[in-house]
């Protein structure tokens, strides 16, 4: 009855979290743009937590004696305020640095709000197939036929110009990509025999959906996750520049720049600080994602 | 009870349609047509045939992923067809599988104690040091080592993951196991490992086996009774021994005459089929064998031959080889 085994070779390669981090870090670190990107980013992060001790004033301080003051290298500046101010007064620095908070806030809010929704239609979708995934598929294919800040455009104006409108609306134009990727990993996971054996076992399909397959789906999810996060700040910024967006008096770059739009020959600084502000946040960020991709799509890896 | 009938099917008839386009009516696909047979406690059912004669169909209805097109299928003196989707619940733990390909099998996002635990956290109400002292014990079982509980699936060899795959099948006790042609993607050597761990566990559960193979020599191994398929339909069912030392069906024949043999001085009789396995879209009419079979006459073209018992063997053939 007893019987020998000779147990083949095991494998002795770390297991658990830290050496999959560690595995995703020397995949990620190859990448230069990605380091650099992330370390923006991680930067960026840093200054809109800490935004209330870094800015030397508040964002919406008026300076009634320094209406468009140069920046300090220009003859006219100083170093009370280090990037100058806008017209009426307000430290350009401080409220740049309170605007980083607003971007990272609209990037994750719309990020969350869009991956929800668009995980839980796409699961959906490319579990049941048949009519319920052709429902949702062609509502999708109705949302992605429009151009999507025009789309965004029309909802904010339904909902009414704010700051959490232009959100919602940004996300319902995002999550239709959500939906497309999650359905076509789920469909792929779906032919595997794991989740036949997962059947045989008796896995219900709520259990089947999220425990089984979703995990086994999310490295597409996650790098597209990062890619729309810039998408989302950028929309965010345009909605603002149209007045759909953030209300001012919001340090919210994309207002910021609206607001400054008349003074654009007279003082070059009210218009190029927040629109490079803009411009690198999300270079950094799509960076990071191109990197994320390289790390986590099993296609390109080398074993 | 050794000898009890566990599984009974009759006729098992699984189609598929399969659409053409919005102009043409959709074609049946025939994957398995009318198939009957048994399981018994403590015995092996080897099923063999080529690919696409309808052997993974079989699987697949037996372990209820798919209901069967027409037939009967009586499991445990309930009939599938027609039980109710609560005793159905129930009767997925007494019919378990083991598929072919190990590196498919496992959820690569699942620690192995998880995987193991998974059947009986979704279908008892073990408390978690219970199905861990579970999933150890099997683990054990199987062959592998306690600190294994923590690793992933990539972190094993082909064979070992087999024998997870062969742990988690057996963790809910059941009566049936099928198992999917389970050495086939494995190396020579550790396929004899495997197989002899399926034969421990069989007499040390009484279970059941539905083994699904297309190599003749791991069936001689391991089967109790052999049923040959071609074409979604059993042409010739009996002992393993009757089988492999008198087959009468043609295909059969021809099926073990393409076995290498490690023998320098036998004399082979090497039967040669011509032709590919027909589609099973479009089958051949009367016996589905007849374009390929040696020994074919005019009636193999109009009819379908009736099984028949030949010296204990059940063949449909109308020139069966007989032995006297």
């Amino acid at each position: 009855m007893t019987e020998t085994v000779t147990l083949e070779a095991v494998d002795s390669r770390p297991t658990g979290t830290r050496a999959m981090l560690l595995e995703f870090w020397s995949y990620f670190s190859e990448n230069r743009g990605a380091v650099i990107g992330l370390a923006f980013f991680i930067a960026v992060v840093l200054v809109a937590v800490f935004a209330n001790f870094i800015a030397p004033h508040a964002p919406n301080e008026q300076y009634r004696d320094a209406l468009l003051q140069p920046p300090f290298w220009q003859e006219g500046g100083s170093l009370k305020f280090p990037l100058g101010t806008d017209a009426i007064g307000r430290d350009m620095l401080s409220r740049l640095i309170h605007g980083a908070q607003y971007s990272l806030f609209i990037g994750c809010i719309v990020v969350s709000l869009a991956l929800a929704a668009g995980v839980v239609l796409g699961l959906a979708a490319g579990f049941f197939r048949g009519r319920v995934d052709t429902f949702i598929m062609r509502i999708m294919d109705i949302v992605l036929a429009f151009p999507s800040l025009l789309l965004a455009l029309v909802l904010v104006a339904v909902l009414g110009p704010s700051l959490i409108n232009a959100m919602i609306a940004i996300a319902i134009v995002q999550q239709p990509h959500y939906v497309r990727l999650t359905r076509a990993a789920v469909m792929g996971a779906m032919t595997k025999d794991y989740v036949t054996a997962a059947r045989v076992i008796g896995v219900r399909s709520l259990r089947l959906m999220f425990v089984t397959i979703l995990p086994n789906c999310m490295a597409p999810l996650i790098v597209q996750a990062a890619l729309s996060f810039s998408t989302a700040i950028l929309d965010a910024a345009a909605l603002g520049f149209l007045g759909m967006g953030a209300q001012p008096p919001t340090p919210e770059w994309g207002t910021m720049l609206a607001e400054a739009r008349e003074f654009i020959l007279r003082a070059w600084w009210v218009v190029t600080f927040p629109g490079i502000a803009i411009l690198t946040t999300v270079l950094a960020i799509n960076l990071m994602g191109d990197g994320l991709r390289d790390a986590l799509d099993p296609k390109l890896k080398r074993s | 009870m050794k000898g009890d009938v566990v599984l009974t099917a009759k006729n098992l008839t699984r189609h598929y349609s399969i659409d053409r386009g919005t102009f043409r009516s959709p074609a049946i696909l025939k994957a398995l047509d009318g198939a009957s047979f048994t399981l018994v406690k403590g015995k092996t059912l080897a099923v063999v045939g080529e690919s696409g004669c309808g052997k993974s169909t079989l699987a697949r209805l037996v372990t209820m992923i798919e209901k069967p097109t027409s037939g009967s299928l009586v499991i445990g003196g309930v009939d599938v067809v027609s039980a109710d989707k609560q005793i159905l619940q129930g009767l997925h733990k007494t019919v378990q599988i083991v598929f072919q390909d190990p590196y498919g099998s496992l959820n690569p996002r699942q620690k192995i104690g998880h995987a193991l635990e998974e059947p009986l956290l979704v279908n008892t109400p073990m408390s978690k040091a219970e199905r861990r002292n579970a999933a150890e014990k099997i683990i054990n079982l199987v062959g592998l080592r306690p600190e294994h509980y923590d690793r992933y699936p990539h972190m094993f060899s082909g064979g070992q993951r087999q024998r997870i795959a062969v742990a988690r099948a057996l963790m809910l006790n059941p009566s049936i196991v099928v198992l999917d042609e389970p050495v086939s993607a494995l190396d020579v050597s550790i396929q004899a490992q495997i197989l002899n761990l399926i034969a421990t566990l069989q007499e040390q559960f009484d279970l059941a086996y539905l083994f699904i193979s297309h190599d003749l020599s791991v069936v001689r191994h391991i089967a109790d009774e052999v049923m040959v398929m071609y074409l979604g339909k059993p042409v010739e069912a009996g002992s393993r021994d009757t089988i492999f030392e008198r087959p009468h069906h043609p295909y059969t024949r021809a099926l073990l005459s393409a076995t290498p043999v490690a023998d320098p001085f036998r004399v082979k009789e090497r039967i040669v089929l011509r032709g590919e396995l027909p589609s099973p879209i479009a089958p051949p009419s009367g016996c589905a064998f007849h374009p390929r079979c040696p020994s074919m006459t005019d009636i193999c073209r109009e009819k379908f031959p009736e099984t028949r018992d030949i010296d204990g063997c059940r063949v449909a053939c109308f020139h069966p080889k007989t032995y006297e």
